[in-house]
């Protein structure tokens, strides 16, 4: 199951610069791991990870298999209007997961 | 004379049946770096949160959910964490919360066992468990779960595996010093289920206490053996009143 949160402050002032985190539930496999039978666990791990707020990319990230677990992000925008910021990742399996929150800009 | 003599013989036979603990007793974080103190108490950036999530989902999903009898986890939930393993008189033995939750599944719910280690059984576990965060352990080692302790104190002293050690040799004996270059704990089970580092995953405190029976070369019970279970009991009883802080983060 896709799961992950994200936070930013609930208010802030027109063209404030907020700080937005992000926690994204996987396993993040690398492909290097062996089941105890000897089977290879194929690859799998979230490649992108996208933000939006106001009608604009904020932030991307394109991730590789030297990520680890539950990966965790921290990164700053500028808030421009009241609205979701909303986080979106897809990993190599093609599952996609999707978390968002809400500010209100004065 | 006899007085004394029989006093000083009850003081023995107390000391032998409640085994010292550390003193003074330390939480495990304690023994972390302050980077992981500061992850574990960061509500937001805590991993183990996730699974709390999940648990909190999951408590009212399905036909017959956890909500429908214990109603809002906040209240019903609160302490209950703290007080196990413990003694179920319904089923009529000792059992872990893990144990207690699967009891619940296939007792109330109708529902299969979950298996060991699996997310939704930690995420249920890790769900419960925070919701006692602060609260004491507190566990009873008295009437029906005192064979239980009693096992689980004289294992916690018996020598196992290719390097001859027993826990208290390291966790009564030398907890402060470091074995390579990580500092040894006092052992004490307050954090679990806990996220940790090397697993990358939530794992429960079986899962622990098997990797310290692979640490000393001995052979690694079964999830749910009874020996794992003395051992909860038992490590509950010698960290009472430390504040439970599940989810925690540990190496």
């Amino acid at each position: 199951m896709a799961l992950g949160r994200i936070q930013v402050q609930a208010m802030a002032r027109r063209g404030e610069v907020v700080e937005a985190r992000v926690l994204i539930r996987h396993a993040m496999e690398t492909g290097f791991r062996r089941e105890a039978d000897g089977r290879a666990v194929p690859m799998n791990v979230v490649n992108t990870v996208a933000c939006r707020h106001a009608g604009r990319e904020v932030f991307r990230a394109e991730l590789g298999s030297g990520i680890s677990a539950n990966p965790y992000f921290a990164f700053w925008f500028r808030a421009e209007e009241s609205g979701e910021v909303t986080v979106e990742w897809v990993d190599d399996a093609g599952e996609r997961g999707v978390a968002s929150a809400r500010i209100e800009v004065s | 004379m006899r007085a004394l003599a029989a006093l000083a013989l009850c003081a023995c036979a107390a000391a032998a049946a409640a085994p010292p603990r550390p003193e003074p007793p330390l939480p495990g974080t304690h023994f972390l770096g302050a980077d992981l103190k500061a992850l574990q108490a960061d509500d937001f950036a805590n991993p183990g949160q996730l699974w709390v999530a999940r648990g909190e989902a999951l408590w009212s999903e399905g036909a017959k959910p956890c909500a429908a009898c214990h109603g809002e986890a906040a209240r019903s939930m609160r302490g209950v964490a703290a007080r196990y393993p413990r003694f179920d008189a319904g089923l009529g033995r000792v059992v872990n919360l893990e144990g207690r939750i699967d009891a619940c599944r296939t007792g109330h719910q109708g529902l299969p066992a979950l298996a060991p280690e699996s997310p939704e059984r930690l995420s249920l576990a890790a769900f419960v468990a925070r919701q006692s965060r602060g609260m004491p352990l507190a566990v009873s080692v008295d009437g029906l779960a005192r064979p239980v302790f009693e096992r689980g104190r004289d294992l916690y002293r018996t020598r196992i595996g290719q390097l001859h050690l027993a826990c208290t040799h390291c966790h009564d004996e030398r907890w402060g010093k470091t074995l390579l270059a990580e500092p040894i704990s006092q052992g004490h089970p307050t954090a679990w289920p806990a996220y940790r580092v090397e697993w990358q995953t939530l794992g429960s405190l079986q899962r622990r206490l098997r990797a310290c029976f692979f640490g000393v070369r001995a052979a690694m019970p079964a999830y749910g053996d009874g020996d794992l279970l003395a051992l909860e009991l038992y490590l509950a009883w010698r960290g009472e009143g430390l504040a439970l802080e599940s989810p925690g983060v540990r190496r």
